[in-house]
């Protein structure tokens, strides 16, 4: 298929089609509602079910149940409607079970705003529900990115029963860019001989469940679940970075702010600066070993994001107190400019903070 | 020219086929020609990338913005300033509405079904080959038809804006340019600009129907591609 040009949030829905995914629930919300559009548009076309829930709660509890019979299914919304959603994720990734739930995040807390963000950091990376369990969080920076991890995104959900979510800035949704839809590389997907999907009268029923009443039995869960997150930490991290060898000062960013941190780093490079990036793809499991790749010179990390310091928390993590680490944010759906930017750095470099 | 278009500039198309763009390059090239230019933004499906946003600079430039009487960008509320009358019945005023994408943004428009009289207002189908849903010739007439059919008003003219955003080449606009001139030979409505960045609107051929257009990119953050 020939390059096109789709809005991030049309693109989802392409791309979840593209993976497979037949069935949607979710529940409209400012800046992802061309999603669910899209999908109640393409989705019936193609065989699939396409149904608006009379609210959050009842979408992801939609998802439960259809991941739980094997299907690949998707919810999305924004930051407010992810929160609504939090005590089912926490059910489904208790229950072991593959879906995508995307968040398109807009400013908060509570209703906010419409605009962009990436306020809920804390809550896709450290659990917005209740017991110990990891989402596998993938943050793209383009449309082409987001198209490409939404596809392989539902095959690391399969490979590992868990589920996984895209967190993408108002930005990353709206905007439009050319993509292409490229297969993922190739996995070895285990067989869904979990799924509910009737005995035919020749096994033991299934049973899709979070509630354990021994106290040995949830234990033994929870250390098989660390042992799953542990699998998940050591293959699936991935990290995009750039001049760590060289750089006086190196930027800490994901999605959209990484885009503008790149813009500044090829402006500050001009005037002759040495500016490392480090991008993380997925903010869990974090890369922090490509920390450890920053040169013992380097002056200080600056970490950018649209909130008031949240990824800044696990690149204080990384760094091991080895670094200073600075921060430069704006929130309530403002944008960091370029230039904002190549000030900080500037001061950095001047050792003026 | 654009100023030999009517006073009341209508510009309708598939969301994303850059409505926008064209309509804020259009508004500030009739300021340039000193005449009084309101770009009235209907816009009221889509909340991100509306012409609003440049409400500031466009003053700069000559041109009044007309949007919500309700102030903020976080505004989602389907709320048009009363204000929008004023170039449509004012004839001192140059007008350019941009209009919300799709027959649902078109929706807005049959509010003012009333000064939509034939042969006084042009309303323009901006179309973009490059968008999946605007590829082929049936496809995109029934784009136009279903938009007319929601606006109440004819589609005058076809704008050939297809592109890549920054990377756009002179193939891009070439294979836009075969779609809409086949588009215009079977609806008799003509090609009335071919849209281009400055630099490649240079290296076009000159054979080709309707006006070229060069734009400037005023939407899109350098950080953009």
């Amino acid at each position: 298929m020939a390059k096109v040009l789709m809005k991030g949030n049309e693109a989802i829905g392409a791309a979840a089609m593209e993976a497979g995914c037949k069935y949607f629930f979710g529940y409209p919300i400012t800046p992802q509602s061309e999603l669910p559009e899209y999908m109640s548009r393409e989705l019936p076309k193609a065989g699939g079910i396409f149904l608006q829930a009379e609210s959050e709660l009842a979408a992801i509890n939609m998802v439960y149940g259809a991941a739980g019979s094997g299907v690949r299914v998707m919810t999305s919304s924004s930051s407010p409607g992810i929160s609504l959603k939090q005590e089912g994720i926490s059910y489904i990734a208790g229950a072991e079970l593959p879906c995508l739930i995307v968040n398109i995040m807009r400013g908060g807390p509570g209703l906010g705003s419409i605009q962009p963000s990436q306020t809920d950091y804390f809550q896709a990376t450290r659990g917005g529900g209740n017991g110990d369990y990891r989402l596998v969080v993938l943050a793209p920076a383009n449309v082409q990115e987001l198209v490409d991890l939404i596809i392989e995104g539902f095959d690391i959900a399969d490979q590992y029963r868990n589920p996984v979510m895209i967190l993408g800035d108002g930005m990353i949704g709206q905007m439009m860019e050319p993509v292409e839809f490229k297969a993922p590389k190739k996995r070895e997907l285990p067989e869904k001989d979990w799924a509910t999907t009737g005995t035919g009268g020749k096994r033991k029923p299934n049973i899709i469940n979070s509630l354990y009443l021994q106290p040995e039995d949830l234990e033994e869960h929870n250390i098989r679940l660390q042992q799953k997150y542990n699998d998940i930490k050591k293959n699936e991290i991935k990290v995009e970075s750039y001049n760590l060898e060289e750089a006086d000062v190196v930027i800490a960013a994901y999605g959209t702010t990484s885009r503008i941190a790149k813009t500044a780093i090829s402006q500050l490079e001009k005037e002759g600066y040495k500016v490392g990036l480090i991008r993380p793809i997925t903010l869990w499991p974090y890369p922090y070993d490509e920390f450890e790749k920053i040169n013992d010179n380097c002056k200080g990390i600056l970490t950018v994001e649209m909130n008031s310091g949240q990824m800044l928390d696990d690149v204080k993590i990384a760094v091991k107190g080895k670094y200073p680490v600075y921060f430069h944010s704006r929130t309530g759906g403002m944008i960091p400019t370029p230039n904002e930017i190549i000030e900080k750095v500037k001061k950095i470099y001047g050792g003026e903070i | 020219m654009i100023i030999n278009d009517k006073r009341l500039r209508i510009i309708v198309g598939h969301y994303g086929s850059g409505k926008t763009e064209f309509s804020v390059n259009y508004a500030i090239k009739l300021a340039e020609k000193g005449k009084k230019v309101a770009l009235g933004d209907l816009d009221i499906v889509n909340l991100y990338f509306r012409s609003r946003e440049k409400t500031e600079e466009l003053k700069k430039l000559g041109v009044k913005v007309i949007s919500s009487s309700i102030k903020g960008s976080g505004v989602d509320i389907p709320a048009i300033s009363a204000e929008i009358i004023t170039p449509m019945q004012d004839k001192t005023y140059e007008a350019v509405l941009d209009v919300g994408g799709d027959p649902a943004g078109a929706r807005t428009l049959g509010r003012y079904f009333q000064y939509f009289v034939e042969g006084q207002y042009d309303m323009f189908f901006v179309l973009n080959a490059n968008r999946p849903e605007t590829q082929t010739v049936a496809k995109s007439i029934e784009y136009m038809k279903k938009i007319e059919y929601t606006a109440r008003a004819k589609v005058t003219g076809i704008i050939n804006n297809t592109h890549m955003l920054k990377s756009t080449t002179i193939d891009d606009v070439l294979m836009g340019q075969e779609l809409v001139e086949k588009i215009s030979e079977k609806t008799d409505i003509p090609v009335k600009y071919v849209v281009a960045l400055e630099d490649v609107a240079r290296e076009l051929p000159s054979n080709l129907e309707g006006e070229i257009f060069p734009i400037k990119l005023y939407m899109r953050e350098e950080w953009m591609v």
